[in-house]
């Protein structure tokens, strides 16, 4: 035993030593990954902030926050990036957050004005297709075809989330039949966002949860113009992501540093063309080339935070059942 | 008399028993704690007890329904490779889930061999997500053991029986109804028995092939509540299911469960003067043929996509490596520190007994006594240090009832053939381990410990609980690269583990056999 | 020397009663029919089994309790006298250092005993390298750097042949003339009595008769040791 906790104590040494002030922020895998916005970020804000910026990759944005519930106020985390405007309220229930004196000229649908979470970029909830396949035009046609999608859990990613007070949000009391007549199209329900796009993209379902800005990948950064968003005519989900600055933070100036940061145009100019979402604010030179070929729904769906949790609970339980029949 | 042999480790063994009940009586008391009894079940709990126990079923009874075949055919066959293909029979017993599971889905998945070679002759895709996948997956892993198991029996089967029947000019149907039916009624039983308690904790299967709310199992259903709730309350309750369904079963069905032999033995061939006609030639070598690609095919394809990717593993891939080989090698020390002065007392006494505290820990399943012990933890300390400690004791103690009937056996031999002398010799205590059990014991030592190595290795369970990015081991990171769809550099990764587990098994058991006398 | 009380051993359902004393330097044969508890006899000796009743004194000293290992006497087993992983030489050390760590004169005097038996050779080879009798020679090899007083020989030449048997004999003779060990050794043999033995232990009906003079015993045996002898 003495010998295991030395050779445990021993690794956990090897990332606790750092000399120059660590700024850690937890958010979700795709984010870090090399091909998000998580590498650029780190290398434009440590060239301004005399600091380490660690970027810690926990799942996706939902596991995130039970991930924050789980540690507590023992949390190593300065701040939070990744939950969205679904989590809010369960996030401010925790009590871990900290207020942000932020101020940014939002280019968002709604107007901002929570007072502890700052937004870093938005977007609508789609089904993204390759072209070849005929999208179909609401969540009951696509219910009665024979297509396979891939979603994510609503327990752990977002957008799973997402998709749920969107069906929630177009259908309220007949979601679960929604529910039940899509439930034989479903594939698989992934963790998180990037494992259901790494189905799709690998063939094994023909639509996947993700964003009308996520065929902009494809076309700005491989120059494939083949996938598209299908545009439902409920209407789309709207999605903006959010961060926070923890109160048990150890470097409050750094957190407060860095969320100003992500609102500034340095980093505004990199989400787009890396996370694939609009940017929060938009920047200086405009939106990136390709941008404007997205389609963007005509009716945009937002529920206000504080109705989420209720809601929430509701549909997850009709989700729940539903799809485990 | 053989008691007094070895009074000396009486002490060590009782503890080490007991240390191993406590970790399980304690995660189970904070479990029961927390357990919001009042919350009760909701439709997708139940939904998960009854895909767990209807998996379960399924895949013990299709892995023993196609054992039946194969193992009457390498029981009456004599070909090159029998050896080679008996041997691979044991090997999903050292090999990790996770990599099995990549094997299947580039065989099995959407975009895999089977579904392009069924797509260019115009058929309908198969799906591995979901039931069939988990379904197909345990029944990769099980039917080889079952057919170990069935192998077993018809080997002992006297041959003198196959010799009279042969005189007196049974058909091969009559043969099958007077002497393989009986051993068929013996045997089955058990081996549906020990499949189906195996399948009914299955975490990592379900993890990376379950198809969301309706492929849950209940193991799964707690991480769930774990990971994406962090409710401790429910991850609980769910816990207390998981040990009320899989500890009964186990407990009940324990009698059934036959003895777990790994060695060899099976290459044994009896000369069988039956089953010479043609068609049962053919069919038998149909099943042979089948059965060997339906266990050599997604090997290939692990190690023919893990050589292609390689070049594409990123370094995280071989820092968790070496977390894997440190929580193995520790592992391994913990088992041997349990299990060796448990085998000693278990050796000594009479009455037999002692092991059960070993299954007990089959049937407390890991990801219950992980939440457990987090709920122990948490209050006084950050639960995610002792992610490593947790993984390496649950990872020892799941190893722990195979390395007790691996040990245990040859501990009483050494008992009551030595006992007695070392006594005299004053042989005792520490010196009599050192000098006479140890050595006499390096070979089942050496197997039982490149078993434990093989399974810590490969774990994927209570670390995905505390899985925290420092500390990933290469299971979890595997699973990972797996979920950014990095597939190229999920499959290198699955042939370093492959290479890993399958290494420290053969290093502990060859070391144990290295120059050892009979 | 050694006084066996009103001693009396229970093994299951095994009762044997014991009352006598042995002399340091005399050679006693225990014979009696199988199942009689010739062996359990020696075990209790030995204190492998411990007394149901009755005192075991040694020089008039109580060792009733006490362990096998601090016992003034070694035995041969029927088999298992060797450890099989350790080499001929560990295993005649072992007489001298249980935990194997022999000094340069505890060596010497291991391999002395070694060529006393003939088997300066084999220092180094297994037991299983080993021919029957070379290794009876090797457990000799032992007792005699062990050097007790008492030598206690559960038949552990029934395995050899007639002439590899009495050769071990002489050569246990011949040891214990040397170290002036008494020796105590179960047979069925009456020719090996009236060959080595003084006197006789008979056991037979749940009691082991005190020794008598072997000579006089075997020429005029009382009924139920002529029933055994036949």
């Amino acid at each position: 035993m003495k010998y295991l906790t030395f050779a445990t104590a021993t690794l956990a040494a090897t990332t606790a030593m750092a000399e120059t002030p660590e700024l850690v922020v937890y958010t979700y895998d795709s984010f870090v990954s090399e091909w998000g916005p998580g590498p650029a970020i780190e290398k434009a804000f440590e060239e301004v902030c005399a600091c380490d910026l660690r970027l810690v990759g926990l799942g996706d944005g939902a596991a995130l926050l039970a991930r924050l519930k789980l540690e507590g106020a023992r949390s190593d985390a300065d701040v939070v990036m990744g939950l969205d405007t679904a989590l809010i309220a369960a996030a401010q229930e925790t009590g871990l957050f900290q207020e942000t004196d932020i101020v940014a000229d939002y280019a968002l649908p709604v107007e901002w004005t929570d007072p502890v979470f700052a937004p870093y970029d938005w977007g609508y909830f789609a089904f993204v297709h390759n072209k070849d396949v005929t999208p179909p035009a609401n969540f009951k046609a696509l219910g009665e075809s024979d297509l396979k999608i891939v979603i994510q859990d609503p327990r752990s990613s977002t957008p799973g989330l997402g998709l749920l007070m969107w069906v929630k949000n177009a259908y309220r009391d007949e979601a679960p039949a929604i529910w039940e007549a899509m439930a034989d199209n479903v594939v698989t329900v992934t963790k998180g966002w990037s494992e259901a796009y790494g189905l799709f993209l690998e063939g094994e379902a023909d639509m996947v949860l993700s964003y009308t800005t996520s065929p902009a990948y494809h076309l700005i950064a491989e120059e494939d113009d083949s996938k598209a968003a299908a545009i439902f005519d409920e209407g789309h989900y709207m999605q903006i992501e959010v961060m926070g600055r923890l109160a048990g933070s150890d470097q409050p100036e750094l957190a407060a540093e860095f969320l100003k940061f992500m609102v500034s145009d340095a980093a505004q100019t990199i989400l787009p063309t890396t996370n694939w979402m609009y940017p929060a604010v938009t920047p200086d030179a405009g939106l990136p080339k390709g941008f404007e070929t997205l389609t963007v729904p005509e009716k945009a769906l937002h529920v206000d935070v504080q109705n989420v949790p209720a809601l929430r609970e509701e549909a997850l339980a009709e989700w729940l059942k539903a799809l485990s029949q | 008399m053989a008691q007094s042999a070895l009074a000396i480790s009486r002490k060590t063994g009782i503890s080490a028993a007991l240390l191993v009940l406590a970790l399980i009586v304690l995660a189970l008391g904070a479990v029961i704690s927390r357990a919001e009894t009042g919350a009760g079940l909701g439709a997708a709990d139940w939904a998960a007890i009854r895909f767990t126990v209807l998996q379960a079923l399924w895949s013990s009874g299709l892995s023993v329904l196609l054992a039946v075949p194969v193992a009457r055919a390498l029981a009456r066959r004599r070909f090159f490779g029998r050896g080679a293909l008996v041997t691979l029979l044991g090997a999903p017993f050292i090999l990790p889930v996770i990599v099995a599971v990549l094997g299947l889905l580039a065989v099995f998945g959407r975009s895999g061999w089977l579904n392009t070679a069924l797509e260019a002759a115009g058929l309908p895709a198969v799906s591995i997500y979901g039931f069939h996948g988990v379904v197909l997956a345990h029944v990769f892993f099980n039917m080889p053991l079952a057919t170990r198991l069935l192998l077993m029996g018809w080997q002992n089967i006297p041959s003198e029986r196959f010799r009279l029947a042969a005189q007196i000019r049974l058909t091969p149907r009559a043969m099958f109804r007077a002497v393989e039916w009986p051993m068929l009624m013996q045997v089955v039983p058990g081996a549906l028995a020990l499949v189906f308690v195996i399948c009914l904790t299955s975490f990592a299967v379900a993890l990376t092939l379950g198809g969301g709310p309706r492929a849950t199992t209940i193991e799964l259903a707690i991480y769930q509540a774990f990971r994406f709730d962090f409710d401790l309350g429910r991850a609980a309750l769910l816990s207390v299911v998981q040990l009320v369904l899989a500890g009964g079963m186990a407990l009940l069905v324990l009698r059934l469960v036959p003895d777990i032999t790994l060695g060899g033995g099976l290459d044994r061939m009896m000369p069988r003067w039956d089953a010479r006609g043609g068609v049962q030639r053919i069919v038998d070598t149909i099943v042979i043929v089948l059965a060997a690609l339906f266990l050599l095919v997604p090997l290939v394809a692990v190690v023919w996509r893990g050589v292609q990717g390689w070049a594409q593993m990123p370094a995280q891939v071989y820092h968790a490596a070496g977390i894997s080989i440190m929580v193995a090698i520790a592992s391994i020390a913990v088992l041997l520190g349990l299990a060796l002065p448990m085998a000693g007392w278990i050796a000594a006494r009479k009455a037999d007994g002692g092991e059960a505290i070993g299954l007990l820990g089959l049937s407390a399943s890991p990801l219950m006594i992980g939440t457990g012990w987090f709920i122990v933890i948490n209050p006084v300390a950050d639960p995610f240090d002792f992610a490593l400690v947790v993984t390496m004791l649950v990872n020892a103690m799941m190893a722990l009832p195979f390395a007790l009937r691996i040990l245990v056996p040859p501990m009483r031999d050494a008992v009551r053939q030595y006992g007695r002398l070392s006594l005299m010799l004053d042989v005792q205590g520490w010196r009599l381990w050192r000098v006479v059990l140890l050595p006499r014991l390096r070979a089942p030592i050496g197997y039982a410990a490149g078993l434990t190595g093989a399974l810590s290795m490969g774990d994927l369970g209570v670390i995905a609980l505390f899985a925290d990015p420092d500390r990933v081991t290469l299971p979890l990171q595997m699973v990972r690269l797996m979920g950014a769809y990095r597939m190229d550099a999920a499959a290198g990764a699955a042939l370093l583990l492959l290479a890993l587990s399958l290494g420290i098994f053969w290093i502990c058991d060859k070391g144990g056999r290295w120059r050892a006398e009979a | 020397m050694l006084k066996l009380d009103d001693a009396l051993i229970v093994q299951d359902d095994f009762r044997l009663e014991a009352d006598f004393t042995l002399e340091a330097g005399r050679k006693y044969a225990v014979i009696g029919p199988s199942g009689a508890g010739k062996s359990t006899l020696l075990g209790a000796l030995c204190g492998f089994i411990p007394l149901a009743r009755g005192v075991m004194l040694w020089n008039g000293q109580d060792i009733t309790n006490t362990s096998p290992a601090v016992r003034p006497m070694t035995m041969l087993f029927q088999d298992n006298n060797l450890f099989p992983h350790l080499t001929v030489l560990q295993n005649v050390g072992l007489g001298l250092r249980p935990d194997l760590g022999m000094n340069a004169a505890e060596r010497a005097k291991v391999e002395a005993a070694l060529e006393q038996v003939d088997l300066a050779a084999f220092a180094q080879a297994k037991p299983g390298n080993l021919s029957g009798g070379q290794q009876s020679r090797a457990a000799l090899a032992r007792v005699l750097v062990q050097a007790r007083p008492l030598v206690l020989l559960d038949e552990p030449f029934a395995a050899l042949g007639p002439a590899l048997r009495n050769e071990m004999l002489d050569l246990v003779q011949d040891m214990a003339a040397q170290t002036g060990a008494a020796l105590l050794m179960v047979t069925h043999a009456p020719d090996d009595v009236r060959r080595i033995a003084d006197e006789v232990i008979f056991v037979e009906g749940g009691r082991a008769h005190a020794p008598r003079l072997a000579a006089a015993l075997m020429d005029n045996p009382p009924p139920e040791l002529r029933a055994y002898l036949g």
